[in-house]
């Protein structure tokens, strides 16, 4: 047993719900008890969806077990087969129905419905949500895809490209396929299929017709473009296209497996990233030190983009998914910190206090972890959230997302110019620590000596009960300030003045000095000269 | 023309039904098809608020923490008070004792959260079918546990509990564990269910000045703090999902004070009326201390009324909440009911609710998702009370919902939340009527 408060991910019947909500006129028939139908509102609230998710849940209850849950699974899937008419089905059982195995593949098989039937094994007490929606999307393609299909002869016509892994709630999936489309038009090439998003059952049966295989969502759509790449003999791009070095990489690749001239793509006027990171006032960015944690693709991308286009460090970096855990480590490696990889978000929280970054890039855990902390955050990545599906255009792939990641992470920072006025005026009034960042009041940090608050907050899904102060974790008090080195400390501006304050205390404990005078703390900044 | 009569496959599940012939005087859609509700899991994001040295431990799935996390918000506390202990492969497979892991769990959660004082084991669908015997398990780490921390157990489960059936389920798990109230005491009455804390204050003072002063209330804001329960307990119940919770007090001698539930300035009145009639109070007393809050919830409402008077409504089923609101917006609004839809109809508990509901309203329990939103799309009502599931979907359709989960969380009991409560259903109506896009 895991005691859990939080997860990031759900089980792996909700990534099969976001495959199968993503698509059209495919139906998923799902053995779940009441209750299990909450799933629905994360489409209908949080992604705001104007249609339910394409779902039959069978809703048996304690007195049908041992009974006929079998007829009830049954009845459903002739129910939903006739009121829908879908094009295919998926069939599978949630966590409870899977102990109860009354083999919903079985059943259905039995019963000679009009349509393909594709049964799912997720096994809820090993796997989890990303791994259901790539094994959900594997099993589709599999089962649908036309093994017959003979590829029409290259010559005199545009190369054709399969996009794989766009699914429902997820992070900024639809923005990012219409750079993506963007780029590909660029190139001349002919998208044959974008998958799951807005693909149908038929639409699958010609996936073979593409040249080669984008896989946009490694966590979603590699599993299937492996088993294409075998049986179609599609190559697959695996770049990931977020970032400016990364977007330039992928039109790389794609055109080269597309036989294309990349210039086109490679010469877009609309990429201001390297000049607004370039650009003089961005000088102050230079070796901030940022804790990025998500899914194994957007924390890999961030770290690079940290590093090599906004002049960052990375102080720490890490993703919750297990299967995806070594390129994180990989590109830790990199980053010169130790991986991270857990889905425990109190071992999160530990981290990023321990690491006393100067940003956070992380999920929504990690938005209301930095809250707490008092450091400025950017959401890079799924769990979604509400706020996540912006009414604006807001791409994270291609240099259009660039440019947004841009904005999106460097606006939460006290802006450059605004930090050199606050250090000279800070004896003036108007320039008190209270004011914080002109531009929004947000991030403000708190005052020291006052405990950090759990604000509630709207998840998007539903409502928030009233507010909780739960109790503060005590601070180390065996360190003892002098006055004078107290007011010393209140000179430092106060953006950087809890990071001045925990390094100076680290560097007393770790000199063993149980009294904090002047003499330690301008020791304490000498020893952390960068 | 009925309304049953012109649905498909109702009048055969009339004719189905097993009720005796008194309880079906007046007809009722029996429907069971898939059913778009929480569990009663769900409970935990109000009880544990409510008391707030309660911890509750959901011994359930991945799923069941999703679902919490999903429904309530929840990343928005670092440690709220309740978890799920997930269980795993091992759990079941009987590599491991699933006791074992569960003593473990719990005793490394009392151990990093001192503050609390009674812990809930909070039975799930995966527990259920497993037979995992949480009873079992609360007795044995009670045992360790007392003084310092009480341990209960109930199930929260989809398989056995709708919704609000979970803060019945917690409260019955309760009552045992009541102190007695010794039979030579003097008569006490005890307000059942949970109301947010400033309504209840309300309520409190409001029998202080009709002259009953002893007054308990379940659940107590400390679990701890039980209060007494015996044979000179008369209680009132505040909410009308209750039905276990009632049997249980029932059998510890408590009786049932039988009232309208408080909603609205009439469902208050009759309901403080009942308890200070059962209290023997003075009937011109009463009307005295009613006078001018009642008053004051007639205005507020007054000003609300031109908003919804005439206007459609339907209720999904969802709190069982839906028979005593629908009569408030009939009797005190002049709303027509369309369709009253409740997961569980307590015929006892709603009589003289039902009793204000006429012939012409179709009354259903249970649910057949898909038909009844083809009767939501005939009747085309001008506002539909559903799940957030349902919601954004209808609203896509051109028809106005109410999210019903705010009925559950918002104070909305009693005379001066009358208008409140009204003000939930005016306002997705005077939105739709304001938006020019």
């Amino acid at each position: 047993m895991q005691l859990a408060v939080w997860t990031y991910e759900g089980p792996p019947h909700v990534g099969a719900m976001r495959v199968a909500t993503a698509m059209e006129k495919l139906h998923y028939v799902l053995h779940a008890p009441q209750g299990d139908t909450y799933a629905d509102l994360l489409f209908t609230m949080i992604e705001r969806r104007g249609k339910r998710p394409p779902v039959t849940y069978t809703t048996f209850e304690a007195r049908d077990l041992g009974k006929d849950t079998a007829q009830i699974f049954q009845d459903a899937a002739r129910e939903a087969v006739a009121r829908f008419k879908p094009q295919a089905i998926i069939v599978g059982a949630s966590c409870t129905a899977e102990l109860i195995q009354d083999d919903p593949a079985g059943l259905s098989e039995a019963m000679n419905l009009p349509c393909p039937v594709i049964p799912l094994e997720l096994p809820s007490y090993q796997r989890k949500e990303n791994w259901g929606a790539s094994e959900t999307f594997y099993q589709i393609v599999r089962n649908l895809a036309d093994k017959t299909l003979v590829r029409e002869p290259r010559e005199g016509r545009k190369a054709r490209v399969n996009i794989l892994g766009p699914t429902a709630l997820g992070f900024r999936h639809r923005d990012d396929l219409v750079e993506i489309r963007k780029i590909l038009a660029l190139l001349d090439i002919e998208v044959n299929l974008v998958a799951p998003l807005g693909a149908t059952p038929e639409d699958i049966a010609r996936i073979g017709a593409a040249d080669f295989n984008i896989v946009l969502y490694p966590e979603i759509g590699d599993e299937a473009a492996r088993w294409l790449e075998r049986t179609f003999a599609q190559p697959a791009v695996r770049t990931v296209p977020i970032g400016v070095g990364a977007t330039r990489s992928f039109i790389a690749d794609v055109a080269e497996l597309a036989g294309a001239d990349p210039t086109p793509a490679l010469g877009d006027t609309s990429s201001r990233m390297p000049w607004w990171s370039r650009s003089v006032d961005s000088t102050y960015l230079t070796s901030k030190r940022v804790f990025i944690f998500g899914d194994a693709t957007h924390a890999v991308a961030a770290a690079r983009i940290a590093r090599e286009e906004l002049g960052f460090e990375v102080c720490g970096l890490g993703c919750y998914s297990r299967e995806f855990a070594r390129e994180v480590r990989a590109e830790a490696a990199r980053c010169g910190v130790e991986p991270l990889i857990t889905d425990d978000h109190l071992a999160v929280e530990d981290a990023i206090a321990a690491a006393a970054p100067e940003l956070v890039l992380g999920t929504q855990m990690e938005r209301h972890i930095a809250k707490r902390l008092g450091i400025p955050c950017a959401v890079i990545s799924a769990p979604v959230h509400v706020q996540d599906f912006p009414a604006r255009h807001s791409p994270q792939m291609g240099f259009e997302g660039a440019n947004v990641i841009f904005d999106t992470w460097v606006h939460p920072l006290v802006m450059g110019l605004e930090e050199h006025l606050l250090t000279m005026f800070r004896e003036d009034f108007e320039f008190s620590d209270e004011a914080g960042a002109s531009h929004h009041a947000a991030h403000s940090p708190r005052k020291a000596t006052v405990a950090p608050v759990r604000e509630p907050e709207m998840a998007g899904a539903a409502f928030a009960p009233a507010p909780a102060i739960e109790a503060a974790p005590a601070g180390d008090d065996s360190l003892m300030w002098t006055a004078e080195a107290e007011r010393e400390l209140k000179k430092i501006p106060f953006f950087v003045r809890g990071k001045a304050k925990r390094n100076t205390e680290n560097f007393a404990t770790a000199e063993g000095r149980r009294q904090i005078d002047l003499e330690t703390l301008y020791d304490a900044k000498a020893h952390y000269a960068r | 023309m009925s309304p049953i009569a012109t649905l498909d496959g109702c009048a055969a599940e009339l004719a189905r039904s097993d009720r005796p012939a008194a309880e079906t005087q007046r007809p009722v859609l029996r429907e069971r098809g898939q059913r778009e509700v929480f569990c009663g899991l769900t409970g935990i994001i109000w009880l544990h608020r409510k008391m707030q040295d309660a911890f509750f431990l959901v011994v359930g799935s991945r799923t069941c923490a999703h679902l919490l996390q999903s429904a309530a918000g929840v990343m928005i506390f670092a440690e709220p008070r309740f978890a799920t202990a997930i269980m795993e492969e091992r759990d079941l497979a009987g590599m491991v004792d699933a006791q074992d892991e569960l003593d473990r769990v719990v005793n490394r959660l009392l151990e990093r959260r001192p503050d609390i004082r009674t812990l809930f084991l909070v039975g799930s669908c995966p527990s259920e079918v497993i037979k995992l015997d949480l009873a079992k398990a609360a007795q044995r780490l009670g045992a360790v546990h007392m003084p310092r921390v009480r341990i209960l157990n109930y199930s929260g489960s989809g398989i056995e509990t709708t919704f609000t059936q979970g803060e019945d389920a917690c409260l019955a798990a309760l009552v045992p564990v009541m102190p007695t109230l010794s039979a030579d005491a003097p008569k006490e009455l005890l307000i059942v269910g949970s109301l947010p804390d400033i309504v209840e204050d309300q309520f409190l003072r409001l029998f202080g000045e009709l002259g009953i002063d002893r007054v308990g209330v379940l659940p107590a804001r400390n679990a701890r703090d039980l209060p007494s329960v015996g044979a000179n307990t008369r209680y009132l119940l505040a909410q009308p999902f209750l039905g276990e919770t009632a049997m249980a007090l029932e059998g510890r001698g408590a009786r049932r004070i039988d009232a309208m539930f408080p909603f609205g300035a009439e469902g208050t009145s009759d309901w403080l009326r009942a308890a200070a009639r059962e209290f023997g109070i003075d009937a011109a007393h009463v009307e005295a201390v009613l006078a001018a809050p009642r008053a004051r919830a007639h205005r507020a409402l007054a000003n609300l009324r031109p908003q919804l008077e005439g206007k459609r409504i339907t209720f999904l089923p969802d709190s069982q909440l839906e028979v005593p609101l629908a009569r408030f917006l009939q009797d005190e609004l002049g709303m027509e009911l369309i369709e009253v839809g409740t997961p569980y109809l307590h015929r006892a508990h709603l009589a003289r609710e039902l009793d204000r509901i006429g012939p012409q309203v179709r009354l259903s329990e249970g649910q057949h998702v898909e038909r009844q939103l083809d009767r939501v799309r005939t009747d085309r009502p001008d506002i539909t009370v559903c799940g957030l599931g349902l919601a954004n979907p209808l609203e896509n359709e051109g028809l106005t919902t109410k999210w019903a989960i705010e009925l559950v969380f918002s104070p909305i009991h009693g005379f001066d939340q009358a208008a409140d409560l009204a003000e939930l259903f005016a306002r997705p109506l005077r939105r739709r009527d304001m938006l020019e896009i």
